[in-house]
C-alpha cells in the first residue's frame, strides 16, 4: 500500500532499521511461523538472534545494550515482525518492553545492569506480572503481598495472564506492601529458580499462540532486599508511566495485522478463480478490499499521529487510547473479513488470515481493555 | 590498509520491471534502491578483513550522488569508514569499461591495497567491472569467492569453478575479489552504527577530480533498446494413453522447441 502518506513521521534512520527488521522477519521468522504457531513456542535463540541483529530493543538506552533510539524505531520494527506471521514470536520476544520499563525508571545502576542488560543481549527473558486471577484492569485491587522479613521480602499469591511466564528469567512482579490500594504497590524482579516461585499452569489461548502466557505462584517466596525495585510504594507511577507506551504498541500490532491480512486478501483475490474470472474482479470483493484499506490507514494515521508526538517527548493522551480502541476493532473487521475473501481456505489453519483473526481478538482486551480505554478516554475528555 | 569496495545500488529484488515508454530504459519511479546484494557480501567481507588486519574500508560507487542513502545504510551502518560516490553527467551513457575506469582511478587515487566487489550487480548483470577494475589497475583478479583469508600481505582464495569443484588461490596483494553467495553473511545494522553512519564522510567526486574527462569514457557499447521477455505461455497437457503423450511431446520438442 501506499506509504508516502506518513513518510514524514519517520526519518532516514528509521526507514534503514525497518529494512534490517524486514530481513530478520523474512529470513529468522517467516519459514518458521505456521510451525511455531502450531508447536506454541518459538526457540529461546531468537531472542538472543534479534538482539545480535540490534532488534530486541531499538530505544533502550544504548549503554545497556539498546538501540538508543525513540518510539517510532519501536513501531516500525514491531511492524515487520508482526507481518512475519507469527505473533507469538513477535509478542514473545516483545515481553521486554514491558518488563524492564519499571527497572529502568526505579531501578539503581546495579539493578540495571544485573537485571536489564543481560534481557537486552538476549540470554534471558523478562516479562512482567501484574494482573491476578481476582483483578485485572482494577491495579488498586492486587492482592499478592511482599512482606519485609530483615533483609529479604516474602512474596504470597498469584499472578495470571503472564505473557513470556512459562519460560521467563526475571519476573518483574507488581507486589502489596502496603494497604494504600495506589501507595501500598511496589515491584520486585523475582528469578526463575528462587524457592516459592513457581509456574503453576502454562495456559493455552485463543491466539498468539507461539508465545507462553503463565500462571505463576508465589509461595512463601524470599527475595532479597536488592531486589526491590524503588522505594516502597512506587510501583503504581511506575506502571502508570509505561501505560501510554504499552497501548501504542498494541495499537500497532493492530494496524500491523490488519494491514498485512488485507495484502494477503489482495494477493489472493487476484489469484482465486470463481465463475471464470479472479475474485478480485468482483466489485463486491473490490469494495471490500477498499474498505478494509481506508480502515487500515486511518488506523495507522491515529497512531503514528500518537506515536510521533511520544518520540518527540510529549504525551499522547487521550488520542493513545483512542488509538489502541480504534487499532482493535480495525484489526477485528479487517482480519474478519480477510477470512471472509478466502473463503474456505480463511478458516483453515495453514493460512495467515485465519491465524491474525483470532490473533486480533486479544487486542481490545490486553493492556487495558476497550472499556477500560473508554473511560481514560471520557475522563480525558473532561465528560 | 586500505581496503575498497566497490559499490552499486541496484533496484530491489522483488522489483518489477517496466520498460519506460520510449524504450530507452526502465521505468523508475516506485523502484525500492538497495546495495546490490553481490556487493553487500564484499562489505562484509571487507569489514571482517579489517577487523583482523586494521585499516580503514572505503567504499566506491559511480553514480549519482543520492546513492548516498544506500551506501550510508548497507555499507557505512556495518562498518565502512567513509564513501567516495564520482557523480558526473557523462556516466549516463557509459559502459562497464567507462564504469571500472571510474573506480579504478578513485581506487588509485585513495591507495587503496585490496578491493572487494560482488560477482556482478543484480540489474544488468554484465559480471564485467571488477576484471576490467583489476586490469586497469594491473592487479590480479579471483572471482566467484567463496571462502577468503589475508595476512596482509599474501591472500588465500577459494572459488567455485562450476560441478562442484573448488578452486583455492593464493598470492599476494594487491588483488580485486568478487564475492559469490556463501563468502559470509552480512551483518545487520544496528541502530547506534545507522545513527553513527549518518556522520561518516561521503565524498562527492566530479570525473575531474580524478582526472579523467567526458572522453576517458565514451561508450564503446550503447543501449538502444530495452523489452521484456516474452510472458511465459500458459502450460499445455498432453492427452491419451503413454505412448500418444510420448509420440507428441517428442514431435512437440522437435518442431515446435526446436529443441532436440
Amino acid at each position: 500500500m501506499r506509504t508516502s502518506l506518513f513518510r514524514h513521521h519517520f526519518d532516514e534512520s528509521h526507514r534503514a532499521l525497518r529494512e534490517e527488521a524486514r530481513r530478520f522477519a523474512r529470513e529468522e521468522i517467516a519459514p518458521h511461523a505456521t510451525a511455531w504457531e502450531e508447536a506454541g513456542e518459538f526457540p529461546r535463540s531468537l531472542h538472543l538472534k534479534a538482539a545480535q541483529a540490534g532488534l530486541l530493543a531499538p530505544s533502550f538506552p544504548e549503554a545497556l545494550g539498546g538501540g538508543g533510539g525513540d518510539v517510532l524505531h519501536d513501531v516500525v520494527v514491531a511492524e515487520e515482525l508482526l507481518r512475519a506471521g507469527s505473533t507469538g514470536a513477535a509478542v514473545g520476544l516483545g515481553s521486554l518492553s514491558i518488563a524492564l520499563p519499571p527497572i529502568l525508571s526505579l531501578g539503581t545502576e546495579d539493578q540495571k545492569e544485573r537485571f536489564v542488560a543481560p534481557v537486552l543481549r538476549g540470554e534471558k527473558i523478562a516479562a512482567l506480572a501484574v494482573t491476578e486471577p481476582g483483578t485485572g484492569s482494577d491495579v488498586a485491587g492486587i492482592r499478592l503481598k511482599a512482606r519485609r522479613d530483615g533483609d529479604h521480602y516474602v512474596l504470597d499469591g498469584a499472578k495470571t495472564f503472564i505473557t513470556s511466564g512459562v519460560r521467563g528469567d526475571l519476573i518483574t512482579v507488581l507486589a502489596r506492601t502496603g494497604d494504600d490500594p495506589h501507595a501500598g504497590l511496589t515491584f520486585f524482579v523475582v528469578q526463575r529458580g528462587t524457592p516459592g516461585f513457581e509456574v503453576s499452569r502454562a495456559l493455552r489461548k485463543t491466539g498468539w499462540w507461539a508465545s507462553d502466557t503463565a500462571e505463576l505462584s508465589f509461595s512463601g517466596c524470599r527475595v532479597p532486599l536488592d531486589h526491590r525495585i524503588g522505594p516502597e510504594g512506587s510501583g503504581f507511577v511506575a506502571l502508570m508511566q509505561n501505560f501510554e507506551r504499552e497501548r501504542l504498541m498494541l495499537a500497532v500490532n493492530g494496524h500491523a495485522l490488519a494491514e498485512a491480512a488485507l495484502d494477503e486478501s489482495m494477493a489472493y483475490a487476484k489469484q482465486r478463480e470463481a465463475f471464470g474470472r479472479p475474485i478480485g474482479r468482483f466489485q463486491v470483493i473490490r469494495h471490500k478490499i477498499a474498505e478494509m484499506a481506508t480502515a487500515v490507514t486511518s488506523a495507522k494515521a491515529l497512531t503514528y499521529a500518537c506515536a510521533a508526538r511520544m518520540a518527540a517527548g510529549k504525551g499522547a493522551s487521550p488520542e493513545v487510547f483512542m488509538a489502541k480502541n480504534h487499532a482493535a476493532m480495525v484489526a477485528r473487521e479487517v482480519c474478519w473479513q480477510a477470512v471472509q475473501i478466502h473463503g474456505g481456505m480463511g478458516y483453515m489453519r495453514e493460512t495467515k488470515v485465519e491465524r491474525w483473526a483470532r490473533d486480533a481478538r486479544l487486542l481490545p482486551i490486553g493492556g487495558g481493555t476497550q472499556e477500560i480505554m473508554n473511560e481514560l478516554i471520557a475522563r480525558g475528555l473532561g465528560a | 590498509m586500505k581496503i575498497g569496495v566497490c559499490v552499486k545500488v541496484a533496484p530491489d529484488t522483488d522489483t518489477r520491471i517496466k520498460i519506460s515508454g520510449d524504450g530507452a530504459g526502465i521505468e523508475e519511479s516506485g523502484i525500492k534502491w538497495i546495495v546490490s546484494p553481490y556487493d553487500s557480501f564484499g562489505i562484509e567481507e571487507a569489514v571482517q578483513t579489517q577487523e583482523a588486519q586494521g585499516g580503514e574500508v572505503i567504499l566506491f560507487s559511480a553514480g549519482p550522488k543520492d546513492w548516498q542513502t544506500q551506501l550510508r545504510a548497507g555499507g557505512l551502518a556495518v562498518g565502512a569508514e567513509r564513501a567516495v560516490i564520482v557523480d558526473d553527467p557523462a556516466l549516463a551513457g557509459t559502459d562497464p569499461l567507462g564504469i571500472a575506469r571510474v573506480l579504478a582511478a578513485g581506487i588509485a587515487s585513495e591507495g587503496c591495497e585490496l578491493v572487494f566487489t560482488g560477482k556482478q550487480a543484480i540489474d544488468d548483470d554484465n559480471v564485467q567491472v571488477p576484471a576490467m577494475v583489476a586490469e586497469l589497475l594491473g592487479w590480479p583478479h579471483v572471482s566467484f569467492v567463496t571462502d577468503f583469508s589475508t595476512d596482509g600481505s599474501t591472500f588465500t582464495a577459494t572459488r567455485n569453478v562450476g560441478g562442484g569443484t573448488q578452486e583455492v588461490v593464493t598470492g599476494s596483494l594487491p588483488v580485486v575479489i568478487t564475492a559469490e553467495r556463501g563468502l559470509n553473511t552480512p551483518r545487520y545494522a544496528k541502530l547506534p552504527a545507522i545513527m553513527k553512519a549518518k556522520r561518516k564522510k561521503v565524498d562527492v567526486k566530479s570525473l575531474g577530480d580524478l582526472d579523467l574527462s567526458a572522453d576517458d569514457i565514451t561508450p564503446a557499447v550503447q543501449l538502444t533498446n530495452f523489452s521484456l521477455p516474452p510472458e511465459r505461455p500458459a502450460g499445455r497437457k498432453l492427452e491419451g494413453d503413454v505412448d500418444t503423450m510420448v509420440q507428441e511431446l517428442v514431435r512437440l520438442l522437435r518442431e515446435e522447441a526446436k529443441v532436440i
